[in-house]
């Protein structure tokens, strides 16, 4: 019988398989944040242990960041930077501290060297590593007991998850995005759905979605309680991946594509479940809960309760959200909008935000965070930034920033936005704060007319 | 790793679902490194309402949270389990857990149980009917039991003997250490390195 490609990267990484033990699994590529990696470097120092590979590491600055000019203010963020700044240097992992040309959000700057790439397992302290499966490889999170264990080992013990395929017909309409497609999957399958798998998303529109769009889509993998999500590569992902600082090259770059090819889904492999999308039906997808799953269409009013699956939930998230049932999405009113994180805050997002902003005027606060540093150069070299700010929009820093408010970036208690972020859970954007979850473009269009927007709305 | 055989406790009944890890620990209680003092952010946002369950001095000195369906979800923040450790549960009950918190809690010697929907529900009433119910969670036997009821759960053989001698992972897959190395030598040439 056939395998599928989460089967082929997995039985590459088998350092060692003994009956009645989880396998022990090689990692080819471990990401470092400040936030999950103190805990696990004072026990590296406990130990005595040193970090096994150095150089298969590499560690940035990104949750705590002030996404405005200037040192960290708040003396415990400070801390805990300064804290990874040590830890890097004595254990000799490469860091991309704030301020560098390198630093950003830990998975936007992974496929950005080049360092991401078909058939490599990836780990990171953080639930969003399932990004990098953008490229085909296994990449999923970790806590920090098990950022010690990589640290000090390059290993894993892990059982290998169950196959789910998430076969996607047809082709995305026009105006309908990978976040959209995202959101919809999550809503369909529910945020426990992925528990126990890893997904591989197939299909014409997936195929048809640039690289960017697959590591939005991967990005929520674990928003449908999936650990992992991957596409098998093609010429998109080896045109991606050309060139980059880390990316083979030479006779490794024409051995590594004839790898990569067989890197695909064998026809006759069997997923342990297959759940199936039709892209052409789908159309702007936004969340009105306190929950990923808690979606529903742009054009759809906000559900009665009773109409859920979880009626308790749909009714506690209601009365957190402050919104009424039947009331048309189009008609809630959002105070913030928040362009950024490492769901929807590389180049081409922006470039969409850019292309409804221009010759427009935003009503709310808008705040606009590039994913990396390199994002930002790159939008400031094709005059994105002075759209922006000609809209009246704020221009910031790289960061993970209001994605999760660690840094100054939040929302007030009771205030309401449309972020391009991945959780729209209770708090997650300040205390009290109310997110919907909505594509780059829907945030846009949201931002110059003050209400959920899609741009096809906009006169 | 604090070693789990079996433990009796009183219970806190949870009753809502999707407990995801930013509200068992919000972030800005991720901010310190050390690995101490998280037991104030458990369930700080939801603890300011003075109705919510663990406010109730019934279940004062719990141990044993009962959950609704998947607990745990989203974030991979251990911090998570260090504050419900710290706060003093050593174990906790749902229908389903997300897949990193349930990973993370067994590398630290907090026992996730699974139990069906209807057994965690029959569990909560009875807490919530009597809340010094006394509640044993055997895991040598992989039974929960109280006032009479028992309820088998399934764990894995390989890491239910980790939690019960109570062993580090680290020092396991170190006994390894050559099987690696072999490993290594025959790593595809052109995998990127980070210098
Ligand atoms: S941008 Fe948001 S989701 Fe992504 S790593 Fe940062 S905090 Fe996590």
């Amino acid at each position: 019988m056939g395998r599928t490609l989460a089967e082929k990267v997995w039985e590459q990484h088998v350092v060692r398989r003994a009956d009645g033990e989880p396998d022990l699994l090689y990692i080819d590529l471990h990401l470092i944040h400040e936030v999950t990696s103190p805990q696990a470097f004072d026990g590296l120092r406990m130990a005595g242990r040193p970090v096994r590979r150095p150089e298969l590491t590499i560690a940035t600055e990104d949750h705590n960041v002030p996404t405005l000019l200037g040192p960290i203010k708040d003396p415990v963020s400070r801390t805990q930077v300064e804290t990874l700044r040590k830890n890097c240097a004595e254990f000799g992992v490469r860091l991309h501290p704030m301020g560098d040309a390198g630093q950003g959000v830990v998975h936007i700057i992974g496929p950005q060297f080049g360092l991401t790439q078909p058939g490599m397992t990836i780990v990171c302290g953080d639930s969003h590593t399932s990004t990098h499966g953008a490229f085909g490889g296994i990449a999923f999170g970790i806590g920090t007991s098990e950022v010690e264990h990589v640290l000090a080992t390059q290993t894993l013990p892990a059982y290998r998850p169950k196959t789910m395929a998430i076969e996607v017909s047809g082709e995305l309409p026009a105006g309908v995005t990978a976040k959209d497609l995202i959101l919809a999957i999550i809503a369909k399958i529910g945020t426990g759905g992925g528990q126990g798998y890893i997904v591989e998303y197939r299909g014409e529109a997936v195929r048809k979605l640039s690289m960017e769009g697959r590591m939005t889509v991967c990005n929520m993998s674990i928003e449908a309680g999936a650990r992992a999500g991957m596409i098998a590569p093609d010429e998109t992902t080896f045109d991606y991946l050309k060139g980059r600082p880390h990316a083979p090259a030479g006779a490794d770059w024409d051995a590594a594509v004839e790898y990569w090819k067989s890197l695909t889904t064998d026809e006759d492999a069997v997923f342990d479940t297959v759940v199936e999308i039709d892209a052409t039906t789908l159309t702007p997808f936004v969340t009105w809960g306190t929950n990923p799953g808690q979606g529903a269409p742009l054009g759809a009013a906000v559900p009665a309760p009773q109409d859920t699956d979880d009626p308790a939930a749909a009714e506690r998230a209601l009365e957190y959200m402050g919104l009424t049932a039947g009331t048309p999405l189009r008609d809630v009113a959002v105070d913030t909008v928040f362009v950024g994180s490492c769901t929807n805050g590389r180049l081409e997002d922006l470039r969409a935000v850019a292309e409804v902003l221009r010759g427009r005027q935003v009503v709310t606060r808008t705040l606009i965070v590039p994913g990396s540093m390199l994002v930002k150069l790159q939008a400031e070299q094709e005059g994105l930034h002075e759209v922006f700010k000609a809209a009246g929009a704020e221009w910031r820093e790289a960061g993970c920033s209001m994605c999760l408010g660690m840094n100054p970036d939040t929302l007030a208690p009771g205030e309401r936005s449309a972020s391009t972020s991945n959780r729209n859970f209770e708090g997650r954007q300040g205390k009290g704060g109310r997110t919907h979850l909505v594509s780059p473009q829907v945030a846009a269009a949201t931002a110059v007319t003050g209400k959920l927007t899609a741009p096809a709305d906009l006169v | 790793m604090e070693a789990f055989t079996t433990h009796t406790g009183r219970a806190v009944p949870l009753r809502r679902s999707n407990v995801d890890t930013d509200q068992i620990i919000p972030a800005v209680w991720l901010k310190q490194v050390s690995r101490t003092g998280f037991e104030k952010g458990l369930f700080s946002a939801w603890r300011e309402d003075p109705a919510f369950v663990l406010n109730d001095p019934v279940h004062e000195g719990a141990s044993i949270l009962v959950s609704g369906p998947d607990f745990g979800t989203g974030s991979s923040r251990e911090h998570a389990v260090w504050a419900l450790q710290q706060y003093g549960f050593r174990v906790v009950i749902a229908a389903r857990f997300g897949d990193i918190f349930r990973n993370n809690s067994t590398k630290m010697g907090l026992l996730p149980v699974v139990l069906p929907a209807d057994v965690v529900e029959a569990l909560q009433s009875a807490v919530e009917a009597d809340p010094t119910l006394e509640i044993t969670v055997d895991l040598g036997e992989r039974q929960v039991r109280w006032g009479g009821e028992i309820a088998g759960f399934e764990i894995d053989d390989y890491t239910r003997w980790r939690l019960m001698e109570g062993l580090d992972d680290i020092g396991l897959t170190l006994r390894n250490a050559d099987a690696v190395a072999v490993y290594e030598n025959g790593r595809q040439p052109w995998l990127p390195t980070t210098v």
